[in-house]
C-alpha cells in the first residue's frame, strides 16, 4: 500500500459561519488576508516535504471560489513540488477536465510537470463536485461525456509523437495538435480518475485507470469499488484487478496517545462541518441524474452530503470516513474498511483541515509514517488482488 | 384534445392539438406544457391551439445534437411542414418567447401574428450586470418571489404531483440549463436578426415579473420593427398561468385585430 500525504489548502480564517450564505462560490474574497495566505502557502509546502521525507507520497487538488480548498491552479503548486521534492510520487487528484476550457493545455502542463519532477507524476482527473460550475461558468448537463472526450484527447496529445493531429468532436475542436514537451514516462503518466458513484466507476474500470473515491465509507466504497471491477472484467482485462488500481481518500490522524489523537480528529473533522452550501450551489440542474433529483424533491438526502452526518469523531470513524487513533487503532480502523470493500492499493490521507496547526500536522505525518505505514506495507501488499476475501 | 408524437430529426416531438380555426402555435417556457393549463380553454375556444413540447421537455426526446435555442426552432419550423401550415400565429413563454423569437428570425414569413411573453434570448443591458437574474444560483424562496405575483398561490407542492410528473419536473430543469447556462439565456447573434421579423408583435409582461423587467422587454422590443409591449396586472414571470383570463382576452384582442376572418 502506499500512503499519499493530502493537504486541500484551507483557508481556515472565516467569520462564524452564519454570517456568511455559503463558504464556497459567494463567499468574498475580502475575508483572505493575503499575509496569512502566504504563510499558509509555506507551511502547507514545508508539510508536503515533511511528508517525502517520512517516506509518503504527496497529493493536491484544486477548487475554485472557496476556503476549503486555496488551490485553483493546481498544476502551479505541482510544478513547485516537482523541483522542491525529489523521490515523492506527485499526484495531482485532479484536473476538473469538464470544467476546464483546453484539454490541450491540461496535457501541456501535465507533461512539463513530468519532466520538472523526471517522472514523478501521476495524472489525477475529475469530473468536479456540483459548486465548481458557477466559478467555471461551466454547463452542469453532459459534464461525463465532456470529461471523457476530453481525457482521450490528453491521453493522445501524450501519446501522440508524429506531429500534429486533428480533433473535431462533439465538445472539443483543434485543427493542430503536437504539444511540446511531451511526457517523461512511456507511453504517459499513470492516470487516475475519482468518482464517488459505482456508474461511473465501471467506465473507470473498462479502461484500467486508477480508480480514486473520496468519503465514501463502508457501503459507499464498495459499491464502487464492486463496479470498478466489474467494468475491469467485461471489458476483458482478466479477471484479477490488482489492489493498486484502487484508491480510497479518508480523514487520517495518528498519534502516540489517544488524548493527542483525539483532540487532532476533532479538528480534522473541520472539513465536514465548515462546510457550509446552499442547495442552489450543491445540486446544479443536471448534474445528478433526474431519478436522484425526484428522490430529492421526495425528501432524500444529496448523494454528495451524506458524510456530513458523520460530524462527530466517532460518527466518522463508524462511517469508515475516519480512521484516528493510536497507531493500533488507525490499523485496525484500515483494515475493517480494507477487508470490507475488497482491498485498496493507495491510501489517500486528508491529515490537516481547518485549525490543524502545523506542529499537530506533523505528529500525525510522522506517527502514521513512523507507526503505522510499515505495518500497512506489510499487510496489504502491492501485489495483492482486490475482491479476494 | 389530441396528442400526438411526431419523429424529426431524431426528436421524438409530443404535441398537443386543441379545437379549429386559425392555427396558433404556444411555445411553453421553463416548467413545460400541460393540456390541464387554464389559458387552453380560451385559446382553444374558436382557434386550433397547436402546443409541442420542446426537445428535452415534457415528453419529447433530447438528441446528443441538441444543444441551442436555435436546434428548438429549426424542429418546430420543420414541424410547421409537417402539419403543412405556411402561416400561424405564435405565441412564446420566457424561454418559448426565445425559440419563438429564433423561429421567426429565421421564417418571417410563417409567423403573421407574435406574442412574447416575459420572453429572454437577448442581451440589452451592461456587461457587468445580468439582464436575467441568475436562477441557476437562487435560493427556491427567492426565486419563487421572482416568478410570481402571489408566491403563496403559485407554489408547486412536490408531495402533490407523481414520481412521473417530478421527473418531468427535473428533466426540463436539466434541459432549461443545458440550452441558456452559456451565453446566460440570451443568443448574441439574435439582435443582429430580428430586423426580419416584420409581423406585428406583441411583448407582454406581468407587472411582478422579477425575472424580465420592463426596461428589458422595451429594449427588446425595439429590436424588432413592427413590435409594442403591454403588461398584464397581478402576474409575474407567467402570466398565462397567474392570469389566465386577462392573459387570454389581451392575447386574442391583439391577434384577431388583424385576422381576415
Amino acid at each position: 500500500m502506499k500512503a499519499w500525504h493530502f493537504s486541500e489548502n484551507a483557508y481556515p480564517y472565516l467569520p462564524p459561519a452564519d454570517e456568511y450564505e455559503s463558504i464556497r462560490v459567494s463567499l468574498p474574497n475580502r475575508i483572505y488576508d493575503p499575509e496569512k495566505g502566504a504563510a499558509l502557502y509555506d507551511r502547507f509546502l514545508d508539510e508536503w516535504l515533511i511528508a517525502e521525507d517520512e517516506g509518503m507520497e504527496i497529493m493536491l487538488n484544486e477548487h475554485h471560489q472557496t476556503a476549503t480548498c486555496v488551490d485553483p491552479a493546481a498544476p502551479l503548486v505541482l510544478a513547485a513540488l516537482a523541483r522542491l521534492t525529489k523521490k515523492a510520487r506527485l499526484l495531482i487528484l485532479g484536473n476538473p477536465i469538464s470544467n476546464r476550457r483546453q484539454p490541450v493545455r491540461v496535457a501541456e502542463e501535465m507533461a512539463m510537470v513530468d519532466i520538472l519532477s523526471r517522472g514523478r507524476l501521476e495524472a489525477g482527473f475529475v469530473r468536479g463536485v456540483p459548486y465548481e460550475v458557477l466559478p467555471a461558468n461551466s454547463n452542469p448537463v453532459r459534464m461525463n461525456e465532456r470529461q471523457w472526450e476530453a481525457l482521450d484527447l490528453i491521453v493522445k496529445a501524450w501519446t501522440n509523437h508524429d506531429g500534429p493531429f486533428s480533433h473535431e468532436g462533439r465538445f472539443f475542436h483543434y485543427r493542430a495538435v503536437n504539444i511540446w514537451p511531451r511526457p517523461y514516462q512511456q507511453p504517459h503518466p499513470p492516470i487516475w480518475i475519482s468518482t464517488t458513484s459505482p456508474s461511473g466507476a465501471a467506465r473507470v474500470g473498462a479502461h484500467g485507470y486508477v480508480q480514486a473515491t473520496f468519503l465514501t465509507g463502508f457501503d459507499g466504497t464498495r459499491a464502487v469499488f464492486d463496479a470498478y471491477r466489474r467494468g475491469w472484467r467485461e471489458a476483458g482485462r482478466g479477471s484479477d484487478v490488482p489492489v493498486d488500481r484502487l484508491a480510497y481518500a479518508a480523514l487520517v490522524y495518528a498519534a502516540p496517545n489517544e488524548a493527542d489523537a483525539r483532540a487532532g480528529a476533532e479538528k480534522l473533522l473541520w472539513y465536514i462541518t465548515s462546510n457550509k452550501v446552499p442547495p442552489h450551489f450543491a445540486n446544479p440542474p443536471g448534474y445528478v441524474p433526474v431519478q436522484a433529483n425526484v428522490a430529492m424533491l421526495r425528501g432524500a438526502e444529496h448523494p454528495l452530503s451524506a458524510f456530513r452526518r458523520a460530524a462527530t469523531v466517532e460518527g466518522a470513524i463508524d462511517a469508515g470516513i475516519m480512521f484516528a487513533g493510536t497507531p493500533d487503532q488507525v490499523h485496525q480502523q484500515m483494515k475493517k474498511l480494507y477487508d470490507h470493500v475488497g482491498g485498496f492499493g493507495h491510501l489517500l490521507i486528508m491529515g490537516q483541515a481547518g485549525f490543524l496547526e502545523h506542529d499537530e500536522t506533523v505528529v500525525g505525518i510522522r506517527t502514521f509514517a513512523r507507526e503505522v505505514y510499515p505495518r500497512a506495507r506489510e499487510e496489504f501488499p502491492d501485489t495483492a488482488i482486490s475482491g479476494v476475501a | 384534445m389530441q396528442r400526438h408524437v411526431i419523429a424529426i430529426a431524431g426528436v421524438e416531438l409530443e404535441l398537443f392539438e386543441f379545437g379549429e380555426g386559425r392555427p396558433i402555435v404556444f411555445l411553453h417556457g421553463a416548467s413545460g406544457f400541460v393540456p390541464e393549463h387554464p389559458f387552453v380553454a380560451p385559446l382553444s375556444a374558436r382557434h386550433r391551439l397547436i402546443a409541442p413540447s420542446h426537445p428535452g421537455f415534457g415528453a419529447s426526446s433530447l438528441p446528443d445534437w441538441i444543444d441551442a435555442v436555435a436546434d428548438i426552432a429549426h424542429i418546430h419550423l420543420e414541424l410547421l411542414d409537417r402539419l403543412g401550415l405556411d402561416q400561424v400565429d405564435v405565441i412564446g413563454c420566457s424561454i418559448g418567447g426565445w425559440i419563438a423569437a429564433e423561429l421567426a428570425s429565421m421564417a418571417p414569413k410563417t409567423v403573421r401574428r407574435l406574442v412574447l411573453v416575459g420572453p429572454v434570448g437577448v442581451k440589452t443591458g451592461p456587461v457587468d450586470r445580468l439582464d436575467i437574474p441568475d436562477i441557476f444560483a437562487l435560493p427556491q424562496s427567492t426565486l419563487e418571489r421572482l416568478l410570481f405575483h402571489d408566491p403563496e398561490r403559485m407554489r408547486t407542492d412536490p408531495s402533490r404531483l407523481t414520481d412521473e410528473q417530478l421527473g418531468i419536473a427535473a428533466r426540463n430543469r436539466e434541459t432549461l440549463a443545458l440550452l441558456s447556462w452559456e451565453p446566460y439565456m440570451h443568443n448574441p447573434k439574435l439582435p443582429h436578426r430580428l430586423h426580419r421579423v416584420t409581423a406585428p408583435t406583441l411583448f407582454l409582461r406581468g407587472e411582478s415579473d422579477g425575472l424580465v423587467s420592463a426596461e428589458y422587454l422595451a429594449a427588446y422590443s425595439r429590436l424588432l420593427p413592427n413590435a409594442r409591449t403591454d403588461t398584464i396586472a397581478e402576474a409575474g414571470h407567467a402570466p398565462h398561468l397567474e392570469q389566465p383570463e386577462a392573459f387570454a382576452a389581451m392575447v386574442l384582442a391583439f391577434l384577431d385585430a388583424g385576422a381576415v376572418s
